[in-house]
């Protein structure tokens, strides 16, 4: 009850000071038309808005506090406030690098870009740099056994870190580190590669479906409903415990498989946009004037079409690269995904998951399973902006 | 009088690649109660940003920066978003170009029409309801007191347009503005609708700004016209002036349009085999037959217009000649040779001897790909031809169309105007070297200044290349101008055919007649003067169904 009447109490508060702040407005601007045709949904936004920063702040500070008990209670929430700041910091940076230096062309696409963008633009270079140079970045091997396990992140041996070690070390003694590093180069490059083979398999028999229409259209659109119809992790799933038993018998490694298994599932998806995308260029004139100049099939599909549906499937390119990284992620954690003792993040989240249950006193030990979701949701934010930047740019929106 | 609407140096601009430019630089504009005002120009002279800034009103990405927009003292562009609301539909109201597209789709006529009165306190539900039958009654809408009750799909198009004008009287505004309202309907259909508008600004001593391109319909509907040119204000005048002594060279420009016309070539030699001939072509979408025994022949050097409504069979005939659509019955030759129907079966040698010119520039030219490439690839396709001797070809065809090529080649379509867009479609038909191009409605989607420099591009390269052409249009005015025989079409039969100096003359066949005397002329009394001599009930679709 009390509860209640305190955000009733509060709510009330936040109306009249957004009440007081039109008025203000009003009054010092002499009338001026943003604050005379100010809606009071607006102004309750604008004074909820501000007591929220009060609340962040207020938060923030806690988590600064010399009282262990009230810093822990907190710790996680500072982490996540820095962080924000950092990447905000960075990706600013990042734009204003990008308006000096390049070719026009790129100097023009940085002027455009929104700072989610330029955010999402530099953690994707960031990874592709980590997954392509890790075996000289990463300072152990991914397989490596330290000897000293468990190991606190933060290097400080107050705490019970180690500074050789500056995320810590897992139960039998690898560091965290070096098998992030490495898990960017086996997760991250088994999902660009899945991502590819899906489109190349989805694009191209949704463009034929398109274009020829009938009874192959039908045959194929109807093939791909039964397999969307099945869900997808747990079908997945399936076929990985088959595909388990046939690699130990064929001797090809399970991940070919993986990647496979995964490509078909999400070649499904792409399919349905491809030919949607694809039927309504099919109706276009252009189209006619090229199928009455008597031109093939492949010149239609890569030459006509194509170039007019790569701002879609580029966006959908994002966005199912996340997918199916999750995917990856999801059937390791499961532990049918990438086999150990290859660095996997969905398999360090599984092996250190026991370590949440410190969050509450110990907050520097429950890190440890969250360093690896981090770098996916990281991963997954990051191309989502990128994603929604392109898809704003290719349906040219002003704002 | 008393003065209504007085816009004083109204400027607008409009946002692209982050940088504001200039619409409108500096327009004034003086409007009485229940006059109507003109505003003429090609697109893009700001005619319809005018129109909407008289409501106080701009698009998304422009904004008035400077000037004053008073409506009855009060001035639209400073004032507070509840002041705008009051006057915005009750006091001054807009119809816009597309009924169709303005219309919900999901509420009935007659809801729509209810729902400003109501809003604004004017009168109730019932009482508006009652008004609105009145209105549609006034209009001459068939089954005034049923009409409202229908979904906008269930009308047709004029219907629709009439209908918005209603619902813009509902609350008896003093000021209307109306964009385009007649600019994608019909001949027939256009006159209905404004014959009703007109009738009905006079009767309510209505004030209008009457927006559109088309000086004939302005010389009918407009007390005095507005002439724009990006922006500016060229003159103005009142339309007997203006129509009869424009004084700037621009005004006579438009007005000089109309009169583009080829001389009449010898008559045909019958014995000739015509380069394409269309024998007896009935054909059906599904089930349904839309043409019905359609025979015409095209001989060499000659044009030939299909004339009709929309919905007559003019461009399923052509769908037929290229073989889209393959005929039920009936067959077409080229040269005297039988085609076979569909174009799968066609050899690369018969696709290329008819081209094709699409009324939509923008549709069909592949956007993605620059003008060298898409005029290059015919070229390369059918001749051969590769590397420098392709790009060779292609300068030279862009020089036939009066393009710059070293300026233009490696441009995309997004990066041309309408007319130059439409050009390059020609390019693109001519690399195939062809003896017959199908033109279907390649001026209509263009401002008349254009449309006349495509028509005298197309007179030139036939007298050039010998070329025949079937040219698809609804506009009379465009056949008068080029065309050597005419075909007319209604509901896919051929109802008259014969070279074009017999055709304008009497004696025709009834729906000939009625097409010929429903467009418009720059006559400020030919509406007026038709009415009479027609009657109210003898134009339009009206007088199409009687048929």
């Amino acid at each position: 009850m009390n509860a209640i009447f305190t955000i009733i109490a509060l709510l009330v508060a936040i109306a009249a000071c957004g009440w007081v702040f039109r008025i203000a407005g009003q009054k010092f601007t002499q009338n001026r038309p943003y604050f005379r045709d100010m809606t009071f949904g607006v102004a309750f936004g604008y004074a909820f808005a501000a007591f929220a920063l009060v609340a962040l702040i207020w938060a923030y500070l806690q988590a600064q506090s010399s009282d262990p008990l009230v810093a822990n209670k907190y710790f996680f929430f500072g982490k996540a406030v820095e962080g924000f700041l950092i990447f905000a910091v960075a990706a600013w940076l990042f734009r204003l690098l990008g308006r000096a230096v390049g070719t026009a062309g790129t100097r023009k696409l940085f002027r455009s870009m929104p700072l989610t963008a330029s955010f999402g633009v530099l953690i994707i270079i960031l990874y592709a740099i980590v997954a392509i140079f890790a075996g000289v970045i990463a300072p152990y091997g991914q397989e490596e056994i330290l000897g000293a396990a468990n190991v606190v992140p933060g290097g400080d041996p107050a705490l019970g870190g180690n500074p050789e070690f500056p995320l810590g070390t897992d139960q039998i003694g690898r560091d965290i580190l070096s098998r992030l590093i490495y898990g960017a180069q086996n997760t991250v490059g088994i999902a660009f590669a899945t991502t590819l083979l899906a489109f190349f398999i989805g694009g191209s028999l949704g463009f034929l479906a398109a274009t020829l229409g009938g009874w192959l259209d039908q045959l194929l659109s109807r093939v791909v409903d039964a397999l969307m119809a099945i869900p997808s992790l747990i079908f997945a799933l399936l076929l990985m415990t088959i595909a388990s038993v046939w690699s130990n018998q064929v001797g090809i490694p399970l991940t070919y498989f993986m990647i496979l298994i995964i490509a078909v599932i999400d070649a499904t998806r792409v399919f349905r946009l491809a030919r949607a995308v694809g039927s309504s260029i099919v109706v276009m004139d252009y189209i006619e004037a090229a199928k009455l100049r008597g031109e093939g099939l492949t010149y239609l599909i890569f030459r006509e079409i194509l170039p007019n549906a790569t701002a879609p499937l580029l966006a959908e390119f994002g966005l199912r690269f996340c997918f199916v990284f999750l995917t990856i992620a999801s059937l390791s954690f499961l532990g049918v995904g990438i086999q150990p003792p290859l660095a996997d993040w969905g398999t360090m989240v599984r092996d250190l998951g026991q370590f949440i249950n410190f969050a509450a006193f110990a907050p520097q030990v429950a890190v440890t399973p969250l360093l690896a979701a981090g770098a996916i949701a990281l991963l997954t934010v990051a191309v989502n902006f990128v994603v929604d930047w392109m898809l704003h740019k290719s349906s040219g929106l002003k704002e | 009088m008393s003065q209504l609407l007085k816009i004083r140096g109204l400027k607008i601009e409009g946002r692209s690649d982050e940088t504001w430019n200039p619409i409108i630089n500096g327009v004034d504009l003086d409007l009485n109660k229940g006059e109507v005002l003109g505003l003429i120009g090609e697109s893009g002279a700001g005619k319809s940003t005018i129109g909407l800034a008289a409501m106080g009103y701009t698009r998304d990405g422009v904004r008035i920066s400077d000037g004053s927009v008073e409506f009855e003292g009060v001035d639209l562009v400073t004032a507070s978003a509840a002041v705008k609301r009051g006057l915005l539909g009750s006091r001054i109201a807009y119809v816009a170009q597309s009924a169709a597209a303005s219309f919900n789709p999901a509420h009935r006529i007659i809801d729509q029409h209810t729902e400003a009165p109501t809003q604004h306190n004017v009168s109730s539900k019932a009482d508006s309801e009652a008004d609105g039958m009145e209105l549609y009654r006034r209009l001459r809408l068939p089954n005034p007191n049923e009409i409202g009750f229908r979904y906008p799909h269930q009308v047709s198009g004029g219907q629709l347009q009439r209908a918005m004008t209603a619902m813009a009287m509902s609350c008896r505004p003093d000021l209307i503005i109306f964009d385009e309202p007649t600019t994608a309907l019909d001949v027939t259909t256009q006159i209905e609708v404004l014959a009703a508008i007109r009738d009905i600004v006079e009767q309510f001593d209505t004030a209008a700004i009457y927006i559109t391109h088309d000086l004939a319909v302005v010389a009918q509907m407009a007390d005095k016209i507005k002439v724009l040119l990006r922006g500016d204000e060229v003159e103005e005048a009142d339309t007997r002036t203006m129509l009869s002594a424009p004084t700037e060279d621009y005004t006579k420009s438009l007005w000089a349009v109309r009169s583009f016309e080829r001389p009449a070539k010898p008559a045909i030699n019958v014995k000739a085999t015509p380069i394409v001939s269309v024998q007896g072509v009935t054909a059906a979408y599904g089930k349904v037959d839309v043409l019905h025994d359609v025979s015409f022949d095209i001989h060499e050097g000659r044009t030939v217009a299909v004339v009709g409504e929309s919905g007559s069979g003019k461009s399923t005939t052509a769908r037929c000649i290229t073989g889209l659509l393959p005929p039920r019955i009936g067959h077409i030759e080229f040269e005297g040779v039988q085609m076979p129907l569909d174009y799968r079966k066609r050899d690369k040698m018969q696709l290329r001897q008819a081209q094709m010119i699409y009324q939509m520039a923008d549709t069909a030219l592949n956007p993605r790909k620059t003008i060298g490439e898409t005029i290059g690839r015919p070229v390369e396709f059918y001749m051969g031809l590769t590397g420098k001797e392709k790009r060779k070809r292609v300068e030279a065809l862009l020089d036939e169309i009066e393009l710059e090529p070293s300026q233009y080649i490696d441009r995309l379509p997004s990066e041309l105007s309408g007319g130059q867009k439409q050009r390059i479609g020609i390019a693109r038909a001519l690399a195939a070297e062809p003896k017959f191009i199908i033109c279907d409605e390649v001026t209509s989607a263009l401002d008349q200044l254009v449309a006349e420099g495509i028509l005298k591009l197309l007179a030139k390269l036939q007298d050039e290349l010998g070329l025949s052409y079937m040219f698809i249009t609804h506009d009379l005015a465009t056949v008068r101008a080029i065309s050597d025989e005419v075909v007319v079409m209604k509901d896919g039969v051929v109802v008259e055919q014969g070279p074009k100096l017999d055709m304008f003359q009497p004696p025709h066949h009834p729906y000939t007649d009625l097409l010929l005397s429903s467009v418009p002329e720059m006559d400020p009394d030919w509406l007026s003067n038709l009415l009479e001599s027609r009657g109210v009930d003898n134009i339009g679709d009206a007088a199409v169904d009687k048929m």
